[in-house]
């Protein structure tokens, strides 16, 4: 794919970082609000998407490698294991939410049902692995999928 | 001329619809399910536990934490065999 015009270019240019920052918006209020790791991966990764169908696949390809994307996803999936085992360390059970109702990060407990982002124990923070690990994993498709289909048409 | 086979059939689709009938004449009414212990347990105390305000969230991943364990490793398995078979399509 050699890239679109540049009113297209222009246009995702200016999309990308609004699709992004309510993808993250997602992520980031996973425990609050409707969503959360899935789903607003899910979102910023179209979002990088449409970046590679606008400026097409080999200038992508200049600014990420396909591998690294790869390493992200398995950093994410660690992630998110680590902390399953870290609960069965601290918590005594596998998937416990060891921080919950305590004085560290995240630990506070929502008093009447109020929305405080400091709530939620290792809910958020599983929800930013299984975001990291979506973001790079339905990137990685994209990217590779665009690259296998540009080497076969030159 | 119908033969066993055919006999068998339809005894057997019989059984079926019967069977299907069945069930969906003692089907429960909509909305109301059998048991509502856990339901109720997860909506009185998932604020007090886990303190996520989004009790979705807090089923998916503290009461419920293997299924999206398993979820994880169903989309980690599909990036890894797309990966895979299109970098040798790339050579």
């Amino acid at each position: 794919m050699k890239g679109m015009s540049s009113i297209v270019k222009t246009i995702a240019n200016i999309s990308f970082p609004i699709i992004t920052i309510y993808g993250l918006y997602i992520i980031a209020h996973g425990h609050l609000t409707p969503g959360g790791g899935f789903q607003g991966g899910a979102i910023v990764a179209s979002g990088l998407a449409l970046l590679a169908v606008a400026h097409g696949t080999s200038w992508v390809e200049s600014k990420v490698k396909e591998h690294d994307l790869s390493m992200l996803e398995s950093l994410g999936a660690l992630g998110f294991i680590g902390l399953a085992f870290l609960g069965l360390i601290m918590g005594g059970a596998f998937f416990s939410n060891f921080l919950a109702d305590t004085s560290m990060l995240f630990g506070a407990i929502p008093v009447d049902g109020a929305a405080n982002i400091n709530t939620g124990g290792t809910l958020p923070l599983m929800n930013f692995a299984v975001g990291l690990k979506v973001i790079a994993g339905l990137f990685a498709i994209v990217l590779v999928m665009a690259i296998a289909t540009n080497k076969e048409e030159d | 001329m119908m033969n066993q086979r055919n006999i068998l059939a339809a005894a057997f689709l019989t059984i079926v619809a019967v069977f299907l009938v069945f069930s969906a004449l003692f089907m429960h009414p909509f909305g109301e399910p059998t048991s509502q212990a856990m339901d109720q347990y997860i909506i009185d105390n998932t604020v007090e536990e886990t303190g996520a305000n989004n009790g979705v969230t807090s089923v998916v991943f503290d009461y419920r934490g293997f299924d999206t364990l398993g979820e994880a490793t169903v989309l980690f398995t599909a990036v890894a065999s797309v990966v895979m078979l299109f970098r040798r399509l790339k050579k």
